[in-house]
């Protein structure tokens, strides 16, 4: 643990980045920017495993892995994300999601 | 107010700011490179916490990887002075009010929750602990979900590039 700063600081710090990037998710209209959104929760979340592996279970290392697998996801959800907006941009020529409806019924 | 307590509030001031200017700047470019500073500042938390490897696989990965992979989808698909059109106003209050609503529950519950911090002496992190981890398969080993892991990205790769390049 670290002196003087309790594990709720930390926790309410990665709470409010958590719902920023639920509000950004719910208010943006770009696909870009909604995939940055989700990286904003992701790391969020990231920070909490790591914060409780470090007071909670300081004696461990599982919190640490945990986030360094969903590191490895983010890096493999953002790749094909790109490659499919790229794949959306050639087709519709833009990528807000109002724009992207071919296929609703 | 010690070093640790200022360097504390420097990070999550930072995080804060960045990662609310990222979802509200209408300008894309920006948008991007606020997001940047928001992950660079969590990984002067894992740096407070004694985790330096984690921190630069941080700082490489999402700073230096997943950041610039997102400038450049941003370069090829829109102009650089590209500007959001304002969000309509019942959009925002919604999000707003979903947004504030569930940090407001979150919050109130943690406070309320009694977290019993260990007093356990801490491992020490250095790279061979997190190597024999990573690849031991007994107690603490963590190999299965490492290979699993590999196996993902090596299909992600392979899909990337099957979806993004051109057809026929």
């Amino acid at each position: 643990m670290i002196a003087n700063i309790s594990l709720t600081h930390f926790l309410i710090v990665t709470t409010l980045m958590f719902f920023t990037g639920i509000y950004g998710f719910l208010t943006r209209r770009n696909l870009i920017t909604l995939l940055m959104s989700i990286e904003l929760i992701l790391n969020s979340v990231n920070i909490n495993f790591v914060v409780f592996n470090r007071y909670l279970y300081p004696d461990q290392l599982q919190g640490h892995f945990f986030a360094m697998f969903i590191i490895a996801i983010a890096a493999a959800e953002a790749a094909v994300a790109i490659a499919l907006i790229i794949n959306i941009y050639r087709r519709f020529t833009s990528i807000e999601v109002d724009d992207v409806d071919e296929m609703k019924y | 107010m010690g070093n640790n307590v200022f360097m504390f509030y420097l990070f999550s001031g930072t995080i804060l700011i960045f990662s609310v200017l990222s979802v509200t700047s209408r300008r894309i470019l920006r948008a991007a490179v606020f997001l940047l500073f928001a992950l660079v500042a969590t990984s002067g938390f894992y740096f407070m916490m004694n985790y330096q490897f984690l921190a630069g696989v941080q700082l490489s990965l999402y700073a230096g990887g997943i950041v610039v992979l997102i400038i450049f989808s941003i370069l090829l698909t829109h102009h650089i002075s590209y500007k959001f059109e304002r969000t309509p106003l019942m959009t925002l209050s919604l999000g707003l009010i979903v947004a504030v609503a569930g940090a407001a529950l979150s919050i109130f519950t943690l406070l309320k929750y009694p977290f019993r911090v260990s007093t356990a002496v801490p491992l020490e992190t250095n790279m061979k602990v997190i190597g024999t981890q990573l690849m031991g398969t007994g107690k603490n080993g963590y190999a299965l979900p490492f290979e699993v892991i590999s196996i993902l990205l090596l299909a992600s790769m392979v899909a990337a590039i099957i979806i993004a390049k051109k057809g026929k």
